[in-house]
């Protein structure tokens, strides 16, 4: 691409320079209508022809959803995004602001939104497309090399569209089974006493209300299943590092964090329990 | 045929009517490329929504679009005939730009030829995407 501008570039200035410099005289009349019919309407037209139907040519390839691998359900919600996978047993391991893939398969999304139209856009990968309520669409995606790239929603969808954004990981096949087999389990117990204290918290609080821990009594659907949040790299659809300290100010200070959060914050909790809930949730790898 | 004569009273010219400086053949060209891009668009959006499904086959729907393809062609050839021979009114070349009746007819002629190519092309590219693409995927 660069070296393509360059070279045109350097062809338009040749020949300004060409028309000023070296012929500043007055061209005869057939050959500048020559360099007009050629170079005005054939060779554009010629050009984009051939690039259009090179690109026509492309797409059937890249939209067919015949010979997909793998199928992964994403619903965009004000703020963040729902993530499903299903599994060859029939049900699915549900997760939440962010995306893991297989590298080398044809992966479908089936997009939607249970509020407000989103947009679903993971610019390195592919084209953006629409998140509507009460229908589905579809993307195919198929991951060339592995690496950690960005995605956001790209349509106006509120107060906090700016901060709904989430990552996406291509990793090896072997790798991928792996983490997909750990998501799917159960959460981990906590050990430390401090986050013993935090899972009494998260209950005692009526976070179970809307989150769910696998394994816990807390199945609420609201918000992020919060089974493996630890594991994560980004908190409140990336609009936090994932730390203690960005745990704690997430749930003391929700709505300064991301403006009109569905999520109320919880900053009349003293500060050791904001620590302890912190302490559980960043186990929860 | 070079010669300017604009400025010599052409004994074979009345005065011109007032539907000379009329815009409307201008428009043709690229109103009929709308036309065209808006037919097939809904076309293949009805098409695709009732009668295939999203995973089906364009099939008969690229007919029609084949068919209106053709006319909207017949349509612009004839609009860029028409802005030919009104180009050719007289003796005159471009650009055209003498303050007369005659030349802005000229004028409004040859544009109406380049628009209409332009049109061409453009219905031709809109036309292209069926032959590509065969599915409503
Ligand atoms: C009324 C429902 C509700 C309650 C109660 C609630 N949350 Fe949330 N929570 C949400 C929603 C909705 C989000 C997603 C917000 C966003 O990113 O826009 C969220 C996000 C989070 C996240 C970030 C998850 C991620 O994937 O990055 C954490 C951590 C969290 N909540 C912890 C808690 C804790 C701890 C409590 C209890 C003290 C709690 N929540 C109570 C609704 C709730
Ligand atoms: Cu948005």
């Amino acid at each position: 691409m660069t070296v393509g501008s360059l070279l045109i570039w350097a062809l338009v200035i040749g020949l300004a320079l060409y028309v000023t410099r070296a012929h500043p005289e007055a061209h005869g009349v057939r050959s500048a209508r020559w360099l007009i019919i050629g170079g005005g309407v054939v060779f554009p037209t010629t050009v984009l022809t051939a690039l259009l139907i090179y690109g026509l040519m492309l797409i059937p390839e890249l939209r067919a959803t015949g010979d997909i691998d793998r199928r992964i359900e994403v619903a965009g919600e004000q703020w963040w995004w729902r993530v499903r996978y299903p599994q060859e047993n029939g049900e699915a391991v549900e997760l939440a602001n962010e995306i893991r893939l297989p590298l080398g398969e044809r992966i479908l999304f089936r997009l939607s939104s249970p509020d407000v139209i989103h947009s679903f856009w993971i610019p390195s990968l592919a084209g953006k497309v629409d998140m509507i309520p009460g229908r589905i669409t579809e993307l195919v995606v198929e991951p060339t090399r592995t690496g950690t790239f960005r995605g956001a929603c790209a349509e106006y969808c509120g107060a906090s569209h700016a901060l709904m954004n989430f990552q996406v990981v291509v990793m090896e096949p072997d790798a991928y089974r792996d983490w997909l087999a750990h998501q799917a389990t159960l959460a981990r117990a906590p050990t430390a006493e401090q986050a013993r204290r935090g899972q009494q918290a998260f209950l005692a609080n009526g976070c179970g209300a809307c989150h769910t821990v696998r394994g816990t009594p807390a199945d609420g659907r609201l918000g992020p299943d919060l089974t493996h949040v630890g594991s994560r790299l980004g908190l409140g659809a990336d609009a936090l590092p994932n730390d203690r300290e960005a745990l704690i100010r997430w749930i003391g200070h929700t709505g300064e964090v991301k403006p009109d959060v569905r999520m109320p914050a919880f900053g009349m909790l003293p500060v050791d329990e904001l620590a302890a809930l912190a302490a559980y949730l960043s186990e929860l790898e | 045929m070079n010669e300017r004569n604009d400025d010599l009273p052409d004994e074979e010219l009345e005065a011109p009517p007032a539907r000379w400086g009329s815009l409307w053949l201008l428009t043709f060209g690229p109103g009929i490329w709308a036309i065209h891009f808006l037919l097939c668009y809904v076309t293949a959006a009805v098409w695709c929504a009732k009668v295939a499904g999203r995973t089906g086959l364009l099939g008969d729907a690229s007919l029609l679009v084949g068919l209106y393809t053709l006319v909207a062609l017949v349509g612009i050839g004839l609009t860029g005939w028409r802005g030919y021979r009104q180009h050719r009114f007289g003796h005159a070349d471009p650009p055209h730009d003498f303050d007369t009746a005659e030349d802005r007819y000229r004028f409004l002629g040859y544009s109406t030829l380049l628009l209409s190519g332009l049109s061409f092309v453009a219905t031709l590219f809109v036309a292209l995407s069926v032959v590509f693409i065969e599915t409503c995927e």
